[in-house]
């Protein structure tokens, strides 16, 4: 035990050099050659490259504890009310009111929920005004606080005046505003996931906000299909087919580049999840485009089939993450890789 | 006047990566003492636990759950909300350097004793076996313990406190992260952030706890209770700046008597998270003791985030409007055509 202490001022009765009795007389110091590849080489051979070591297969990271429902959930429904809310003014603009109305509500509806559902997974959620204590750039979710409560009021005194058809120059001005910030509620949740150490989402920072914002689309466009009569459903199939395309490709150049970590978006749960939101995706996507202009039942069957494939992405997405926050290897692995890696290409002395 | 002109400035600073001398002066406290941290000399460690004990009894953190896992002599298992000294047991089947107990055990395999319950020859034992030992690279038996006293490692770049929502997390003038609990609304962003697995959310309070360094013994000149409980010295407190140089003089200390698989994790302040304040003398390879083996400060790629963010916003934006500039309005084109 030391007998120094710390002060203000710095280190009082600073102790003398400890030397640790390890390692005396353990010989001469001398070296002693190498023999059959012991020593660090020998000790490299019995851990091959591709296999790795973990602390009795325990996490090194601590997962979220983030609930499923809440924050995945958030995911979907911040996607489906920010895009929404450009859908909507697209469609107030063109001349399409009853799509408009219709995303207008779904977009509070969505954005309600979405308020509900972050409150509720705080550890204290009593305290859920603390998140606009202060303003943090380099945190996602301060970020992500602050617009809200801007893009919130915004899209709900949209709907309000649409439905109470009152004061329509402000309707039209929180319609355009809600439309200008709806892009970034839906995009700044990928941020929010990715700006942590959990490889699934951070190794994918690149990808994943083409594929929030196209999963985002797909949920809007899905939704204005199931809304919105077949006359003023046009755009919607647009969207729609955009929005499946955007996120497909993403997920295709995600899973290229997280190499092994990618097996979390393939395998177990996520697997499933990532699958079916393909399948339903392309299915209410065609289905909208061929169906979509004479089938107002066809319409709606495909704007569900989207807006289930948006919310199969979303919790797809963070399963893998979850997933890869549990297993030793996708932190270990891809870290040994880089390192491997450095020590290849530089050369220090 | 060319300080403050300097501090207004964010370029050039580190902020969010790379080397940073000045955390503290960086986060806003003038006249502020060293930085201070821990420096945990692995190979002196005993695996007594008196730092997890003191800890403990030290800061009022509460029981972390009874379990018996197996693992070695480790039911403790990891840094959590309320663990915040982790002592890990590693087994393995090989020399501590080349260590002479005077005895020859040359035809012994300790391991392999060890599973069959005791020093008689199984077919005489009256016991089964459990297992047999793997037999021993390089035909040398050998049973090292290694035993490593985990922290949080109150980085210069810390996650955790990046991505704070509330300020709950600060960075104080020793240069630590602490958690303010009165703010703390239990977010739990601070969870997934930590490259270690250090932070954690305690069920029973739903805020965010971990190692504060012992602020409060700080504030009154004293050390850490860890490193004042540690009986061989293997916690070590200080100044980093000579705990760094004591690290260095251990390391080659310890290479020249033999013990090659010696090496400092975290000391350096040009790795990922711009070096730690806790940092380790390690006999194995990171991961071997459940550290990461290069550990990133996640908002390292912050700026690149908001960049990627941004476009893909204007995508969806841009997308949708051309969209609907391609149908025009109710009346224009295809379903104009059709009625």
């Amino acid at each position: 035990m030391s007998e120094s202490d710390v002060t203000r001022d710095g280190i009082r009765g600073a102790r003398p050099g400890r030397d640790a009795q390890v390692g005396k007389g353990m010989g001469d110091g001398k070296r002693r050659g190498r023999r059959g590849g012991k020593g660090r080489g020998g000790e490299r051979s019995m851990v091959p490259r591709a296999e790795f070591t973990s602390y009795y297969g325990r996490p090194v990271l601590n997962p979220p504890t983030w609930r499923s429902r809440d924050i995945a959930g958030y995911f979907f429904l911040g996607g489906l009310a920010g895009a929404g809310s450009v859908l909507a003014a697209g469609a107030e603009l063109t001349g399409r009111p009853a799509m408009a109305r219709a995303l207008k509500v779904s977009s509070t509806a969505a954005l309600a929920g979405s308020t509900a559902a972050l409150i509720h997974d705080l550890g204290r959620p009593g305290r859920f005004a603390n998140m606009l204590r202060v303003f943090k750039p380099t945190s996602p979710m301060s970020v992500g606080s602050w617009l809200l409560a801007a893009y919130g009021p915004m899209a709900g005194a949209a709907a309000v005046s649409d439905l109470a058809g009152r004061l329509p120059r402000s309707g039209r001005a929180a319609t355009v505003g809600a439309a200008l910030l709806g892009p970034a509620v839906a995009s700044y949740t990928a941020v929010l996931a990715a700006d942590t150490a959990v490889p699934a989402w951070h190794d994918g920072y690149r990808e994943l906000p083409y594929l929030f914002v196209g999963s985002a689309a797909m949920a809007a466009g899905g939704m204005a299909l199931l809304a919105s009569p077949v006359a003023e459903n046009a755009p919607a199939r647009g969207v729609a087919l955009l929005g499946t395309a955007v996120e497909t490709a993403a997920v295709k150049a995600m899973e290229r580049r997280l190499g092994v970590v990618a097996e979390t978006y393939r395998e177990g749960r996520a697997g499933k999840l990532m699958r079916a939101a393909e399948a339903l995706s392309v299915a209410g996507a065609l289905g909208g485009a061929l169906l979509g202009r004479r089938s107002r039942p066809a319409a709606a069957v495909s704007g569900a089939a989207l807006l289930a494939a948006s919310a199969g992405t979303r919790f797809g997405v963070f399963h893998a993450g979850m997933r890869s926050a549990e297993d030793p290897k996708y932190t270990v692995l891809p870290q040994r890789e880089r390192l491997e890696a450095r020590r290849e290409r530089p050369e220090d002395d | 006047m060319t300080d403050t002109s300097k501090r207004s400035s964010l370029i050039g600073r580190n902020l969010l990566a790379g080397a940073e001398p000045d955390v503290a002066g960086d986060a806003g406290h003038e006249d502020h003492p060293p930085r201070v941290g821990f420096f945990t000399d692995t190979s002196v460690c005993i695996g007594c636990k008196a730092c997890e004990v003191a800890c403990k009894e030290w800061n009022a953190v509460p029981e972390d759950g009874l379990d018996f896992t197996g693992m070695s002599f480790d039911n403790t298992q990891g840094l959590s909300a309320s663990t915040w000294r982790h002592v890990a047991f590693i087994e393995q089947n090989k020399p501590l350097g080349r260590a002479e107990t005077g005895v020859d055990h040359g035809d012994v395999d300790v391991l392999a004793l060890a599973a069959q319950g005791s020093g008689t020859p199984v077919e005489e034992a009256a016991i089964t076996p459990t297992s047999a030992a793997p037999p021993s690279d390089g035909g040398q038996n050998g049973l090292r313990w290694l035993m490593s006293s985990d922290v949080c490692k109150h980085c210069t770049h810390a996650a955790c406190l990046d991505v704070c929502p509330t300020g709950a997390l600060f960075r104080t003038e020793f240069g630590t992260v602490v958690v303010q609990d009165d703010v703390c609304n239990g977010c739990g962003y601070c969870v997934p952030a930590c490259p270690y697995g250090v932070i954690d959310v305690r069920p029973e309070d739903g805020g965010a706890h971990k190692c504060t360094l012992c602020y409060d013994r700080l504030g009154a000149g004293q050390e850490p209770a860890c490193a004042k409980a540690c009986p061989t010295d293997s916690i070590q407190f200080g100044p980093l700046d000579e705990l760094r140089e004591r690290a260095a003089a251990r390391v080659e200390q310890l290479h020249r008597v033999g013990v090659e698989d010696a090496r400092l994790y975290g000391h350096d302040p040009g790795d990922g998270v711009g070096g730690d304040g806790a940092f380790f003398l390690l006999l194995d390879e990171p991961e071997v003791y459940g550290l990461p083996p290069d550990p990133v400060v996640t908002t390292r790629d912050l700026p690149s985030m908001w960049r990627h963010a941004g476009a893909a916003a204007l995508t969806l934006l841009g997308g949708v409007a051309a969209v609907f500039a391609a149908q025009g309005g109710v009346g224009g084109r295809r379903t104009g055509r059709r009625r």
